[in-house]
């Protein structure tokens, strides 16, 4: 608590930051919401909220190819996203970011693009026990389809990765190592420098999945050297369908494209099709044009915050959480890596977690309560599932004794 | 409120289960598989001349689906089998449509209000799509999707 005090005289105001929010100031079920589920899906500040009613009610037209004033106004406002995102991510060229639906399409474009490409039989691509679902299947198609073999690095009891088994994993087979930098379902953030620098000496490709991890910490993709590195707008304070991956450029040049449609093209006839050039090569028809402005909104919105400021302070609220909830007894948190982004990911003796999240649903609190879309990691841990409570930066140290308070409330029902 | 959700004969269903075992001499088996919650079920029944002498179940899953499963096996002992599929359909009934026909569903009426948490009918319908599996002679695993 102390800390948290501190944070907040260091010039984190929770408070201020949440009026930002109007999601946040609702009563659910007479109870004031306190929304845990920051992993599935974050809520939208009015900054971006604004940017994508502006682009409906002002601005409104098809981007890249008319000579209106609407469309010039359309596609300047996209294109600035490019090179937000480029900024935010330290790429060195705009050229670098495709515009996608989220983390998943870009792990399926690169799955689909490069690696019918480049992977053939016999070749293996790496994942960890700790992927989502999203950075597994898309390698396991490519795998069935090219006969190529899929190789996964184990987790500890703590949810950390094996770093010595994944240096025996890899060898002159090795195509691809990818890896998530946070895991949603426990909380490890992951040493993904090592890894892709493990990954290229190697000779392989690393593909960094960030879904969980540019909402709430830095990231460089130059410092990390990683080939490939995804994320989802929605867990970024942006809205659902919006999201980018970032490729070096030599890679994505090489590549073929990954949808056929309007936009990707340079000429074409029926004889033959020639590609744009990137990053629009990859970006086939009418993207989502207001989402993908209010993208460029929520990464403005982040930036403003801090990025810094907002890792120290959701630290904060993840060490406290930890505390309030390793308290209650019967409670055993999955995932209790040394390094670690603030998901409370847990399971209480003989309380299934779907009756905990009704519980506390009742009470205001949401939570998500399931798989979390990574099956294996509960298959590890022998649970079905977990309840897991994920925090952001508007969350609180009050909305963590609440959530404490609510697990109290459900052992007394249950036990 | 949450308890009319979980209503005492629920959570008592749910602590401890009633026929909540395999079964020796079972002739028919059915295993019930939720992919979203994970919950597991296996049913065993006994069926001689059309009607279910004994019903019992293991698995694993939370209290709704546990007490579910539970107060199922105990109605379904000495149903023939046209008498369990009518219930079957009955309990469906009251679980999924606003005005339900059924009110003579005695003790299964505590399920009432599952109604108002659409995201946990589920919960409550597996065993009883495993039932159904059962009762028609299927050996496979059925899901509730």
């Amino acid at each position: 608590m102390r800390a948290l005090v501190d944070a907040i005289q260091a010039g984190f105001d929770v408070e201020k930051i949440r009026e930002d929010f109007p999601v946040l100031k609702q009563k659910v079920h007479g109870k004031p919401l306190a929304y845990l589920d920051n992993a599935a899906t974050s809520q939208k500040p009015l900054a971006v909220i604004a940017a994508i009613r502006k682009f409906y009610e002002v601005d409104c037209a098809n981007i890249h190819r008319g000579v209106h004033e609407l469309s010039q106004r359309s596609t300047a406002a996209y294109e600035q996203t490019r090179v937000k995102a480029k900024q935010f991510l330290n790429a060195r060229s705009k050229n670098e970011l495709i515009f996608v639906r989220g983390a998943t399409e870009g792990i399926n474009l690169v799955a689909q693009s490069w690696g019918r490409k480049n992977v053939k039989a016999g070749d293996e691509i790496v994942v960890s026990a700790m992927e989502h679902h999203s950075n597994i299947v898309p390698w396991q198609m490519l795998c069935e389809e090219k006969g190529a073999t899929l190789r996964v690095i184990p987790i500890d009891d703590r949810g950390e990765l094996i770093m010595e088994e994944f240096a025996k994993l890899l060898g002159p087979r090795t195509r691809m190592v990818a890896v998530t930098h946070v895991s949603n379902a426990l909380g490890t953030i992951n040493p993904v420098a090592e890894i892709v620098a493990m990954a290229h000496k190697a000779g392989a490709l690393a593909l960094i999945d960030g879904a969980q991890s540019a909402p709430h910490m830095k990231v460089d993709v130059q410092a990390l050297d990683a080939d490939f590195f995804a994320f989802s707008g929605h867990k970024l304070f942006g809205p659902t369908g919006s999201g980018m991956l970032y490729g070096k450029s030599k890679l994505l040049n090489a590549m073929p494209p990954y949808q056929g449609g309007g936009d990707m093209i340079r000429t074409v006839t029926f004889e033959k099709t020639t590609y744009n050039d990137l990053p629009y090569k990859f970006e086939a028809g009418t993207p989502n044009i207001a989402g993908g402005i209010g993208l460029g909104a929520a990464l403005d919105y982040v930036s403003r915050v801090g990025l810094d400021k907002i890792a120290a302070y959701e630290h904060e609220l993840l060490v406290y959480g930890t505390q309030a909830l390793t308290a209650i007894p019967g409670l055993r948190l999955i995932g209790t890596a040394r390094e670690k982004a603030a998901v409370l990911s847990f399971v209480m003796e003989g309380i299934h977690p779907h009756d905990i999240g009704t519980v506390l649903d009742r009470m205001g609190i949401a939570v998500r309560t399931g798989h979390h879309c990574a099956q294996p990691v509960m298959d590890r841990y022998g649970v079905p599932a977990t309840t897991r409570a994920s925090l952001a930066f508007y969350n609180t140290a009050a909305e963590i004794d609440v959530l404490a308070a609510g697990l109290r409330k459900v052992k007394e029902m249950f036990a | 409120m949450v308890d009319d959700l979980y209503q005492e004969i629920i959570l008592d269903h749910s602590k401890r289960p009633r026929n909540c075992h395999a079964m020796d001499g079972a002739n028919r088996k059915a295993e019930g598989y939720n992919p979203l919650c994970g919950d597991k079920l296996e049913l065993y029944l006994k069926v001689e001349d059309g009607v279910v002498r004994d019903a019992s179940f293991v698995g694993s899953g939370c209290a709704i689906s546990t007490a579910s499963a539970s107060l199922m096996t105990e109605a379904m002992k000495g149903k023939t089998k046209d008498e369990a599929i009518k219930l079957l359909d009955k309990f469906h009934d009251l679980l999924t449509t606003d005005s339900p026909a059924a009110k003579d569903l005695g003790k299964l009426m505590v399920f009432c209000g599952v109604r108002d948490y659409p995201a946990r009918v589920k919960c409550a319908t597996l065993a009883w799509h495993t039932l159904r599996s059962a009762l028609e002679g299927e050996e496979s695993t059925v899901t509730t999707e």
